[in-house]
């Protein structure tokens, strides 16, 4: 069955088996390996991708229901070699440690400040409930998103000013 | 490959979804939000012939609010009934127990119709409904659409009333009568895990803030949600001074747990004597501040 998806701003078709779950069609057809398998059994969140802006777990939906939608992934989140905030966030706070966890962690992250911009820490640990880490401790995780929610804020109120 | 091999079917409507389910029968199986079904079939532990899946039916994504109630349809998803506004003031009980559900990401996907079929006896919304006596629709090609009681449509463990070729369209959850309150309360072990015992209250007031009527449902402490009317422990006492722990022993010897690697059947049994008394405090102070905001 024919499939074509916008991955990161760009329209991708591949030919696959219904039961092609869409992390496979990531990883082994489009050769994006930055989104992770931990479980696929819908448990760790390394796997988390933007459907359409919202966070999902690509181990749990099939690559053909992805069909004419749009799916960002950890590649699509720096632009022209430039970080995303997001990740400026984790790497001044030492949000990682191995790093299997962060696209996921950074892409829940992000639908996060989307929708509100000046969390809580309460709210940033329930956001990140559904991605486990085996590292960290959670703690520079939430640093991380806290950073860069303060560094949202004062880029925007610096262009509001200028 | 995880998944085993299964023919896909993506109906354009919900009369094409019906004739698929009617044509496969036994062998077919819905396909919603997918965080119970893929999962299942990512371990191998399900292995339907025919996948149809209804994520393509936009006329199934509505959740009209009417003075009845919340009519929630088969396409919507957990997160959008938590956050949706008409929803929250019909049925506050709603989203105060599709808070509790998973995480975000999964509330993103899994609808609430998808988790009242697949009636998991740790599930919050299948205990909702039958608090509420609220009722499933369910359509099937060439028959009138029937509609089945909360109370008869959970059977079992992981198993509805719902029959093969069978499509839920729709849970209504009817409006709890003016002056009456809600609480969900559940222990889980961690955010966003299934509960180890969890209970939703409706308590209703009388225009002097005392208790008329109680009841309650808990989960995870029997194959189905269990029903157990509180009104003997509450009926005649203040809103804010009731005996709850009275209505937690009520509630505590209804229920029949059995003992799991999560939890012995005495501790669940002691949870839902305490549990139950704290939700019907909330529930009872959420009447009493809706009674004096209409007042
Ligand atoms: C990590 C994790 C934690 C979770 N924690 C909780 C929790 O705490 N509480 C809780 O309640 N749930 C929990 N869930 C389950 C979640 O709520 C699911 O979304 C829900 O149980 C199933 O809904 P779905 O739309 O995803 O259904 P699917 O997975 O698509 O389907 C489930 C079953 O229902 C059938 N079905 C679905 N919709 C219909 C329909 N319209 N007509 C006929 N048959 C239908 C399917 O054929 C299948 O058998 C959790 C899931 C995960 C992965
Ligand atoms: S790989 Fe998808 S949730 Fe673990
Ligand atoms: S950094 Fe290793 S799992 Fe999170």
């Amino acid at each position: 069955m024919k499939v074509t998806v916008t991955v990161n701003g760009q329209e991708r078709s591949a030919e696959v088996e219904p039961r092609l779950l869409l992390v496979h069609l990531l990883r082994e057809k489009l050769r994006l390996t930055g989104t992770h398998v931990g479980c696929d059994t819908t448990s760790c969140g390394a796997c988390t991708v933007l459907l359409d802006g919202t966070p999902v777990k690509s181990c749990t939906m099939f690559a053909v229901q992805a069909e004419g939608r749009e799916v960002t992934t950890v590649e699509g989140l720096a632009a022209a070699g430039t970080l995303h905030p997001i990740q400026e966030g984790f790497k001044e706070e030492h949000g990682l440690q191995c790093g299997f966890c962060t696209p996921g962690m950074l892409l829940a992250s992000k639908a996060l400040l989307e929708e509100n911009p000046d969390p809580t820490e309460e709210e940033i640990r329930w956001a990140l409930s559904g991605n486990l880490c085996r590292c960290t401790g959670y703690q520079n995780i939430v640093n991380a998103v806290q950073w860069t929610a303060r560094k949202l804020q004062s880029d925007s109120a610096a262009t509001g000013a200028s | 490959m995880k998944p085993p091999v299964f023919e896909y079917h993506r109906p354009g409507s919900v009369a094409e979804a019906l004739d698929v389910l009617a044509q496969t029968g036994h062998d077919g199986k819905v396909l919603a939000g997918g965080q119970s079904l893929v999962p299942l079939l990512n371990m191998r532990l399900a292995a339907p012939a025919h996948l149809v899946d209804v994520n393509w039916l936009g006329e199934l994504d509505q959740v009209p609010c009417d003075a009845g109630g919340v009519r929630v349809g088969a396409l919507a998803r957990h997160a959008r009934v938590e956050h949706d506004p008409g929803a929250a003031e019909a049925v506050p009980l709603l989203g105060q127990a599709i808070g509790d559900i998973a995480h975000t990401t999964v509330r993103n996907r899994g609808t609430v119709v998808g988790s009242l079929v697949h009636a998991d006896p740790a599930a919050e919304l299948p205990a909702v409904l039958v608090l509420l006596g609220g009722t499933m629709e369910l359509a099937s090609a060439g028959n009138r659409p029937r509609r089945v009681a909360a109370a008869d449509f959970f059977v079992g463990p992981l198993e509805s009333a719902l029959r093969p070729g069978e499509l839920a369209t729709a849970a209504h959850f009817p409006r709890p009568p003016a002056g009456s309150g809600s609480a969900w309360v559940e222990l889980a072990r961690r955010h966003g895990d299934y509960a180890v015992c969890g209970v939703g209250v409706l308590v209703a007031l009388d225009q002097g803030l005392r208790v008329s009527s109680a009841r309650a449902a808990l989960i995870s402490v029997g194959p189905v949600p269990v029903p157990v009317d509180l009104t003997d422990a509450l009926a005649g006492q203040p809103h804010d001074a009731a005996d709850w722990a009275a209505a937690g022993r009520l509630a505590a010897a209804a229920v029949d747990p059995e003992d799991d690697i999560h939890a012995s059947a005495a501790y669940r049994r002691h949870l839902a004597g305490v549990l139950t008394a704290r939700a019907a405090r909330s529930a009872a102070a959420a009447a009493a501040s809706r009674l004096e905001a209409s007042a």
